[in-house]
């Protein structure tokens, strides 16, 4: 197969993988909390969601109506070759799983308000590229729902504020979401850089496993710190109280300006769909986040 | 938790009063689906004194952009979880008044207008577990028909029977309660006071 090939391939079956499976650590994140959870409502709901994850892999269904509008992660070897045919291989795959899953059509024009009817538009599928060295490519799909990525936050922060002012901001963001980014919710923070920067920061956090803490020692603190504190304010799943309004708090960070502080909060539904491959020189693939029986 | 209720549609005003914010529904008949350019629409009908294309006196509004295939000229629902609702505030308490509606169901609760509009008519709020999407499918037995096609997939009015729909929590009753709003607050004074014990100590668990 040409290299065109092989990645729209790959592409379709990752955004099958990401819609359809949750990957193993966010599964095992909601079945905790189901068991740990004590108030009589959040714990009905954390069942929902456990009998729903169930059930999509079963019937081979997406999780959720809202399969998002869809983002890539490239990792590409700068020696992988066809690099220039990755991006229409990209689109191609977004059309033909609109279809064959098939997902929502949800790439609307903002001023017609039309919609594609195949989640490819201008700049859709979004396609963000890290070039790193060797012959590989790595390409993560990220669908994501509308309802988490409405309540996202930036605050362009007065560098006095310091740690204690991004943990207020943090905090007030989540209590601004309530039960819209349908929590538990997993929370990536963007620190510095710019106000773009910060924000692709909280993103990228995103992508990190839930188990997997900054290696950072510092930071990774922070996160333990935020992750007690946001569930210490009862808002709890789908907002209705309990204790488990985030499964993971995840921290990333940037040099700032002297003057300037940005801080973004990314929050991220517990359908937090990602499926990630790695397509080697010779053709053949490995599935990273998912487990994957040979076709 | 408290109460069960098994609930036919349309829904009658004594039924939904003797709902209670923390009572759970199943719902068994028609529910439509309705979100953002719905509602526009619908409201656009109403101030033009029109009739809409479905009479939904009793019947429960679904804040949900289905995901459907057509198969055979039939329409299949395959996951239809719901939506925010709070995108709909603007339009609920008219769709209520004027309409008839009974119950609204969505995810993340909805405001004072809705709050006021379903104590002064009588009609509840039932929250679904946001992205249970197969789960509510699952007890979408057929779709009976749909209008407004032209408004997109997610956007048009689904007219679904349902069987044993739920579980819904009543998280806005019609008697003022609204369990959104009192988890908010009291989340709030949490982080309130916890911003006083600062300085000394971290706030406690
Ligand atoms: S926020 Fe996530 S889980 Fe909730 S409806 Fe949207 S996509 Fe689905």
């Amino acid at each position: 197969m040409r290299v065109e090939e092989v990645v729209e391939e790959v592409a379709v079956k990752l955004l099958r993988l990401a819609v359809v499976r949750l990957p193993s650590d966010v599964k095992r994140a909601l079945e905790q909390a189901w068991r740990e959870e004590e108030n009589p409502i959040g714990k009905a709901h954390l069942k929902n969601i456990v009998e729903n994850i169930r059930l999509a892999e079963e019937l081979n269904r997406p999780i959720c109506q809202d399969t998002g509008t869809i983002t890539f992660y490239i990792r590409a070897g700068a020696d992988f070759k066809g690099l220039n045919r990755v991006e229409p291989s990209l689109r191609r795959a977004v059309e033909r799983a609109t279809y064959e899953i098939p997902l929502r059509p949800n790439a609307v024009n903002p001023f017609t308000q039309e919609n594609s009817g195949n989640n490819v538009g201008r700049l859709l599928p979004y396609v963000k590229w890290k070039i790193v060295s060797g012959e590989h490519l790595e390409i993560t799909a990220f669908p994501k729902g509308g309802g988490s990525e409405n309540t996202c936050t930036l605050a362009m922060l007065s560098p006095s504020a310091g740690v204690e002012g991004l943990k207020r901001f943090v905090l007030e963001s989540v209590l601004k979401a309530g039960g819209m980014p349908c929590p538990p919710t997993i929370i990536g923070v963007g620190v510095g850089g710019g106000a773009d920067i910060s924000m692709n920061l909280a993103k990228e956090a995103l992508l990190r496993p839930l188990d997997e803490p900054n290696p950072d020692p510092t930071i990774a603190s922070l996160e333990e710190q935020l992750y007690r504190e946001v569930n210490a304010l009862g808002i709890g799943p789908m907002g209705l109280g309990g204790k488990f309004t985030t499964l993971a708090v995840k921290v990333n960070y940037a040099h700032r300006h002297p003057a300037s502080y940005p801080v973004a909060v990314a929050f991220q539904c517990w359908a937090a769909r990602r499926a990630s491959a790695r397509i080697h020189p010779d053709g053949s693939v490995e599935y990273l986040t998912h487990r994957v029986e040979e076709a | 938790m408290s109460r069960t209720f098994r609930l036919r549609t349309p829904l009658s005003e004594r039924e939904v009063r003797r709902l209670k914010a923390g009572d759970v529904v199943y719902l068994s008949g028609r529910v439509v689906t309705a979100r953002d350019a719905a509602h526009k629409r619908m409201l656009n009908l109403i101030e033009a004194g029109r009739p809409l294309p479905i009479n939904l006196h009793g019947l429960p509004i679904y804040h949900c952009g289905p995901l459907v295939r057509k198969e055979n000229g039939r329409w299949t629902v395959l996951a239809a979880g719901p939506t925010t609702s709070m995108r709909m505030e603007p339009f609920e308490s008219t769709v209520i008044e004027r309409l008839g509606v009974r119950m609204v169901i969505g995810k993340g609760g909805m405001g004072a207008k809705t709050a006021n509009a379903m104590a002064k008519f009588g009609a509840v709020y039932g929250a679904f577990t946001g992205g249970a999407a197969v789960l509510a499918a699952r007890n979408i037995t057929r779709v009976i028909d749909v209008e407004w096609l032209n408004l997109g997939i997610p956007e048009a009015l689904w007219v679904l029977e349902v069987k044993d729909f739920g579980p819904l929590i009543v998280a806005l009753d019609s008697h003022g309660n609204n369990l959104f709003r009192e988890v908010n607050e009291k989340a709030w004074e949490r982080y309130r006071s916890a911003l006083q014990g600062r300085g000394v100590q971290k706030p406690k668990r």
